[in-house]
């Protein structure tokens, strides 16, 4: 039997994260189809159908799904769970909200922000923010599972050609409504699936001082994170935050810029391929992680990193 | 209006995590225990709430063993009203956490229940969403501002892309962030206070649920260490290495 994927998107393009999910749902041994759920959406719907290794989309377009509810959006996938071995979704806030719902409901213990597929009742997930690797067996027929998408290469955004098929809407299973967001909107590439990641801690001292690091973003490509210090002090907003209760990256370079390494903040970068620290104080833990570390003063050093990046 | 809050009693954040030397889980023995800090920020909430008028009752419930009730006393000190502690020694998952919640919700009918986003120790992030789907109640999880009006919640939450904010009808289901909150210390005279506060002890197996645990550990191990690398004296020598060691910039 297939194993059905919750496609994230923003209206308008599926999320990088769901085609990792769609690469761990392969794993499992049998089809990957993509549920794409959303008001106007049969463009996500094509995008869906190119991901390679997608042998069918599910499409549920309807204003019901204008936004991402979990109260609109777990009744639809359970409407569907009959027919599949595995509901599947990138452990992202979207993933999070909905698939636990799916899973009490269908008396399923969810597997949450799983690693690695060992076979396909058998998963390795990250426990005490990552200080311990859990291989646990599922005995429940369906499988609930949330993947961490950056343990997962991502499936190609081309090379399928899968049908759409349209999936009628469900009723709500209570009553919620959206009011409004704040989106962060930036020019950087998003957090989770950019290559280079500068991150700014408590040793910012504030907000403005993250203009420092802009230039060096640029220069790099790179997204800009946070340390939750950074973030509780209010330097930066929410969504920037990296580590065990917020983002987990792992970019080809991460730099992390006045933060201090505490096990929190590692759990949510160490799986990053390169680690470069600055900071001030010797001793501070993040330095037993880094492959380059800098003693130095960041107000110094950001403006000479700027500067040496940008000549090149 | 009553308000339903859940505490995890968990390995203290500041504790250095070991795994067993024969890979069964992590050593627990002589470790420091507190309640799970997304609890705590829940329990605050809620105190939060009757401070404000809209919550009359706080009920704090625990699910786990007799040591437990230090997380459930720590709660009565910062406010809440009554606790209960469903008593086990064995595992329960987040599947059946949410139906013991549930069973509560119906006995105790709460207009809210308040729950931690994640427990720090299985990281699983589902319980809240469970129990809302149990209960056929709406859900506002990781939320950093909730407000209670006209019979209805409204929650701010955190998301990957921002912040989101929804209106639930109540009863229903919060989950806490980071950032819902500072909870304050207890005092001296609300710890001796909490002292004289009910805690009611029911064991788990009395309840007639099926807790039995669907996901079975086959082996817990300590993820591939880190080693730190080399210093690099000046900026240049960074820049440097990055081009040229490392190719990565
Ligand atoms: C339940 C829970 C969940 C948490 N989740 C997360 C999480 O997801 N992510 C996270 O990051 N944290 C998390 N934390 C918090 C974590 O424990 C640390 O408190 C936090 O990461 C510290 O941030 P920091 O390194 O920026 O600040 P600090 O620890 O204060 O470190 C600041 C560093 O900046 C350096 N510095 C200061 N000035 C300068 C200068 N001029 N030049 C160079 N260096 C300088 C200092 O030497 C110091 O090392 C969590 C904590 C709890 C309890
Ligand atoms: C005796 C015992 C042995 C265990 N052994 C293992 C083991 O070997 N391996 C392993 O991986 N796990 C083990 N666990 C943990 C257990 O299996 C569940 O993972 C855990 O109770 C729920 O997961 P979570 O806390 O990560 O859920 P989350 O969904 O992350 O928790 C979210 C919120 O739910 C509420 N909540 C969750 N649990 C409780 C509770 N017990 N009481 C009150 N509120 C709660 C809290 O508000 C919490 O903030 C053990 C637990 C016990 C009691």
């Amino acid at each position: 039997m297939a194993a059905l994927v919750l496609a994230e998107h923003d209206g308008r393009h599926l999320k990088a994260a769901t085609r990792s999910a769609v690469a761990a749902a392969l794993r499992l041994g049998g089809e990957a189809h993509l549920l794409v759920a959303g008001q106007d959406v049969r463009g996500v719907a094509e995008d869906a159908a190119a991901v390679a290794g997608v042998t069918k989309v599910l499409l549920a377009d309807d204003p019901l799904y204008a936004h991402p509810l979990a109260e609109t959006l777990a009744p639809l996938v359970i409407g569907l769970s009959a027919d599949y071995a595995a509901i599947v979704a990138a452990a992202t806030t979207f993933g999070k909200n909905v698939l636990p719902r799916v899973a009490a409901k269908c008396d399923v213990q969810q597997i949450s922000e799983i690693v690695a597929v060992v076979s396909p009742d058998t998963f390795v997930r990250p426990i005490y923010a990552g200080n311990a690797l859990a291989t646990v067996q599922s005995k429940d027929a369906l499988k609930v599972i949330t993947v961490r998408a950056t343990a997962f290469e991502p499936a190609a955004s081309a090379g399928g050609a899968a049908p759409i098929v349209t999936t009628p809407a469900m009723p709500a299973a209570a009553d919620a409504s959206f009011l409004r967001d704040e989106l962060t909107k930036s020019e950087r590439p998003e957090l989770t699936s950019a290559r280079v990641v500068i991150s700014g801690g408590r040793g910012m001292q504030n907000g403005d001082n993250f203009k420092l690091i802009e230039p060096i973003a640029q220069s790099l490509g790179a997204a800009i994170g946070a340390s939750r210090a950074a973030v509780d002090a209010g330097f930066v907003s929410n969504d920037l935050q990296v580590g065990q209760t917020g983002k987990i990256v792992a970019p080809d370079l991460y730099i992390a810029v006045g933060i201090s390494g505490a096990i929190q903040h590692l759990a949510g970068m160490g799986e990053s391929k390169v680690i470069v620290a600055i900071n001030k104080d010797e001793s501070a833990p993040i330095f037993d992680v880094a492959d380059y570390g800098l003693v130095a003063d960041l107000f110094q050093a950001l403006p000479e990193l700027a500067a040496a990046l940008k000549s090149g | 209006m009553k308000a339903l809050v859940a505490v995890k009693r968990v390995i203290d954040y500041n504790v250095k995590i070991r795994v067993k030397a024969d890979n069964s889980g992590v050593e627990t023995a002589n470790v420091k225990f507190s309640a799970n800090p997304f609890d705590e920020i829940a329990v605050e909430e809620a105190v939060r709430l009757k401070e404000s008028g809209s919550v009359s009752e706080i009920i704090v419930v625990t699910i786990g063993p007799a040591a437990a009730q230090d997380v459930l006393r720590s709660a009565l000190a910062i406010g809440a009203d009554r606790a209960i502690l469903i008593e086990t020694g064995e595992e329960i998952q987040p599947l059946a956490v949410a139906k013991i919640l549930k069973a509560l919700c119906e006995r105790e009918a709460p207009q809210i229940a308040i729950l931690g986003k994640q427990a720090i120790d299985d990281d699983s992030n589902q319980t809240g969403q469970a129990l809302a789907a149990l209960l056929g109640w709406p859900q506002g999880t990781f939320a950093s501002k909730l407000v209670i009006a006209n019979g209805r919640a409204e929650v701010t939450r955190e998301i990957d892309g921002g912040l989101e904010t929804l209106s639930l009808t109540l009863p229903a289901v919060v989950t806490t962030d980071l950032r819902l909150n500072e909870p304050r210390y207890a005092s001296l005279p609300n710890i001796m206070k909490a002292k004289k506060k009910p805690l009611d002890i029911i064991p788990a197996a009395t309840l007639g649920l099926d807790l039995a645990p669907r996901l079975a550990t086959l082996r817990v191990e300590a993820p591939p260490k880190r080693s730190a690398g080399i210093r690099v004296k000046t900026v240049a020598e960074l820049v440097d290495k990055l081009k040229t060691e490392a190719k990565v910039i």
